[in-house]
């Protein structure tokens, strides 16, 4: 069926794909090849010298990593509970249609104005300064979303057969949720969530304005300490650094680091999938 | 259409129901519907599909309270009480309701945790204990033999005959008095079937059952007393022998014929 | 039961946080940015210029951010657009299995580059690629941003676009091919039109992210705020903006106010894009 016309057509479709996935690997092999051979056990254990001009980025590995933290701790719980509520409870009312249309447009809120929003809420509103508390909150908002999603995905893919059964067994609904529903769909919940966080951990924007400290060589001691992050710190040596140049090394060291976490947490993920998958079939 | 004549004088209906009607949204499923249900006896619901017989099972432990938009009319009295009532408790109502679905749907969990679900949500956490309930449960469902060696392997390894079983173990492990069975065997090879037939055969003495079936042999093998359903409303009610060889109604008859050939 | 009705409650509650943080969200920069809009006055919002700081007299006039955004953004779909629906017919219809299983999670990971990476490595390699590629004094322009934010915009766009392609129901494939069309012929003739509700809101919601997009904008555009339409010169966008002066301003000045406003002008462009989209996808029975 396929005239050699076609044929040509669709090495052409094939030639767009791969010169995509081409790009994707050049960009890839560029932060790595510049990147390890300045990649060394000091460069990530030890404090950074000279306003970053050497030494190592430790206080900005610790704050990226603090900053994960809060965000899961806040934004897991919430993510999680809204989901149980549109998958479990939820009826077909204008109640339910509004929070699926807010979820919708807190999906599209573009970073920058969540780092606005956090600026003006957390840090004068309530108070809380440029901290990693600030920080936190702010991040937990912009991920809400894509948890709620993917939470609900792995609730619903839950079949209904198990709920009926725990229901007419006389387990009340909550008790139905815990122990037959959310079990099950735990795996699916974790691995979207942490795909989610993943890309928090990337995001320069909204801790621009609420968290990133500029040069601050040391760990923070509470919740409402300024913290210097791995996607700012890039930032800054890139760009407002005044010997940029000379600091090149550094600068793709840093990429490679900030890489290989948000990579990382994506493979934990699908490595955590891939494990529960094998435990619960059906 | 029902007299009560139709049982023996000692009989005591256990399920009673007057004037039900039930409607998905704004669509009638179930129209006046007036019955009596014999304890200690199998009752089949048979029917076209579509007839309503499983959603009128599933008024007995309330199960359709789970659907959303869906909505009931009339009294349903179970043991004398009146089930739908503000003051009526679903949770108590489901343990002495039991039920058995269409598709065998154990937890994926082992063998002895889908039996002793039902004990621990309700209470019991003694290990001791549900391992009885539990042999107890699996003995009656004529299951124990078979699994007994293999308690804590997952129940999804069981074959479709055994999971149905196990589900029906897992029931009974509640205590219940009456259990409902929503087309049991229709999934299940002709084998499993007569198993699961037999089963039903056991524990007719000690239990109020009432099964939905579309396999108008089965409801003539097993069953006491046959009602026939058709397009949500009881058309004719009576002990299984007489629907089979004199039925009542024309529409019975049709069915009946129809299905034999 | 008390435990029952509690969780509900909570589960309730919880989803109802999403509702409440949209609102808020609204609120806080309206509240914030209009006293910006009521002093100066309309005039200051259509001014051409945008000087925040200025001994002789500061002018917030964002229209030349927003064309910087608008040019950028514009750029952007121009190569997203047949990139990525060419890409998604790839992997829909022409792939084998294996390479299905191997390109979508490369797009994935594609998708999980953080945007300061993107910009770092648009700093280094392809500003100076398109500066000596057309002879610019600076590789800093629209363009370059333009090539980052296509690859930003290319996951999201190739992701929902073969979503909808795999949406479209086998029979009209098999319809086409038993009527002696050429696989090619049902790609284009069949399957691209009845998918084409899902691909415009494909599109539509990688416009949005690429509008919102910050980082990588603010690290290799030249953030000059001139009106310009040249794809060559630098350009300032509306996100680079607040990224680039929030730090400076002092709390509650009025360039403070004018940034929140650049903020809100921005939020009120994503929601139409995204509820549009989602309006299309609802529409055609594309919604999951």
């Amino acid at each position: 069926m396929n005239t050699r016309k076609e044929q040509i057509i669709y090495w052409l479709i094939r030639m767009v794909m791969y010169s995509i996935v081409l790009v994707i690997g050049y960009i890839l092999f560029d932060i790595v090849w510049n990147g390890v051979p300045a990649l060394s056990w000091e460069f990530i254990s030890e404090y950074p010298r000279k306003g970053g001009a050497e030494g190592g980025i430790l206080p900005a590995i610790v704050g990226t990593l603090a900053l994960l933290v809060g965000t899961i701790a806040v934004s897991l719980p919430l993510g999680i509970c809204s989901a149980i509520y549109l998958s479990e409870y939820a009826e077909q009312t204008r109640f339910t249609t509004m929070i699926r249309l807010a979820i919708i447009t807190l999906a599209g809120v573009p970073s920058i104005v969540y780092g606005l929003f956090g600026l003006g809420l957390f840090v004068l509103l309530l108070n809380f300064g440029t901290s990693i508390l600030a920080g936190c909150l702010t991040l937990a908002c912009m991920v809400l979303p894509t948890i709620i999603v993917s939470s609900e995905e792995a609730l619903r893919a839950v079949p209904r057969g198990y709920r009926d059964a725990s229901l007419a067994l006389g387990a009340t609904k909550w008790e139905t949720i815990r122990t037959n529903v959310l079990p099950y769909s735990l795996s699916g919940i974790i691995t979207g969530s942490i795909l989610g966080i993943g890309r928090a951990a990337g995001e320069t924007a909204p801790i621009l304005l609420t968290v990133a400290a500029f040069y601050l060589p040391r760990l923070p001691n509470s919740i409402f300490d300024q913290v210097m992050a791995l996607p700012y710190h890039l930032y800054i040596l890139a760009t407002q650094h005044p010997e940029a140049d000379k600091v090149l090394p550094l600068q793709y060291a840093t990429a490679l680091v900030l890489l290989l976490l948000v990579l990382g947490l994506s493979l934990g993920a699908i490595f955590i999938r891939i494990h529960f998958r094998k435990k619960y079939r059906w | 259409m029902v007299e009560t004549s139709l049982f023996p004088a000692d009989t005591d209906h256990v399920i009673t129901t007057r004037q039900v009607n039930f409607f998905y949204g704004e669509t009638q499923a179930l129209f006046d519907i007036t019955m009596d249900i014999p304890g200690r006896r199998v009752t089949a619901f048979i029917g076209p599909s579509g007839c309503g017989k499983s959603t009128f099972l599933r008024i007995f432990n309330r199960m359709n309270d789970t659907i959303t938009g869906t909505r009931m009319e009339g009294e349903v009295r179970i043991n004398g009480e009146d089930i739908y009532h503000n003051s009526s408790n679903v949770v108590n109502l489901r343990r002495k309701v039991g039920m058995v679905f269409q598709k065998s749907n154990p937890f994926p969990k082992s063998i002895f945790d889908n039996v002793a679900y039902g004990p621990r949500i309700h209470g019991t956490h003694d290990r001791q204990q549900l391992a009885e309930i539990v042999e107890q449960s699996l003995i009656r469902s004529a299951l124990w033999d078979e699994v007994k060696d293999r308690l804590e392997t997952n129940a999804l390894g069981l074959s479709g005959g055994q999971q149905q079983r196990l589900c029906i173990a897992r029931a009974l492990a509640v205590g219940p008095d009456i259990l409902l069975m929503d087309e049991p065997a229709s999934a299940l090879d002709p084998k499993s079937t007569i198993r699961i037939e037999d089963l039903i055969g056991e524990l007719r003495n000690d239990y109020t059952i009432v099964i939905v079936t579309h396999n108008m042999q089965q409801a003539a093998r097993i069953s006491d007393y046959t009602a026939f359903f058709y397009e949500g409303s009881l058309v004719e009610f009576n002990a299984t022998k007489k629907i089979f060889t004199k039925p009542r109604e024309k529409q019975t008859e049709d069915y009946i014929t129809g299905r034999f050939g | 039961m008390w435990k029952d009705k509690a969780m509900r409650l909570l589960m309730v509650s919880a989803a109802s946080t999403s509702v409440f943080l949209v609102v808020l969200i609204f609120f806080f920069l309206a509240k914030e940015s209009a006293p910006f809009v009521l002093k100066p006055g309309l005039s200051a919002l259509f001014d051409t210029q945008w000087i925040p700081v200025s001994f002789v007299r500061e002018r917030y006039g964002i229209l030349p951010l927003v064309t910087g955004s608008a040019l950028v953004t514009g750029l952007s779909m121009l190569f997203t657009i047949p990139l990525s629906v060419l890409g998604a017919i790839y992997i829909a219809e022409i792939a084998s299995p294996v390479e299905r299983e191997f390109l979508k999670p490369f797009i994935e990971l594609l998708a999980s580059i953080p945007s300061v990476v993107l910009g770092f490595f648009g700093l280094m390699v392809l500003a100076p690629l398109i500066k000596s590629l057309f002879g610019l004094g600076t590789g800093l322009t629209a363009l370059t941003g333009a090539f980052l934010l296509t690859l930003m915009a290319i996951p999201t766009v190739i992701t929902l676009s073969e979503d909808a392609i795999m949406s479209v129901p086998r029979a009209y494939k098999d319809a086409s091919q038993a009527l002696g069309a050429s696989d090619l012929q049902t790609i284009f003739q069949v399957i691209i039109p009845a998918a084409l509700p899902g691909i415009i809101a494909a599109i539509m919601l990688g416009t949005g992210r690429v509008i919102g997009e910050t980082m990588a904008v603010l690290m290799v555009t030249g953030n000059s705020a001139l009106m310009t339409w040249s794809p060559l010169a630098p350009v300032r966008t509306m996100t680079a903006t607040i990224a680039a002066e929030m730090g400076e301003v002092s709390f509650g000045s009025i360039h403070y106010q004018s940034l929140f406003w650049i903020g809100l002008v921005l939020l009120a462009v994503t929601f139409v894009l995204n509820i549009i989209a989602q309006r299309v996808l609802v529409r055609y029975g594309m919604m999951k």
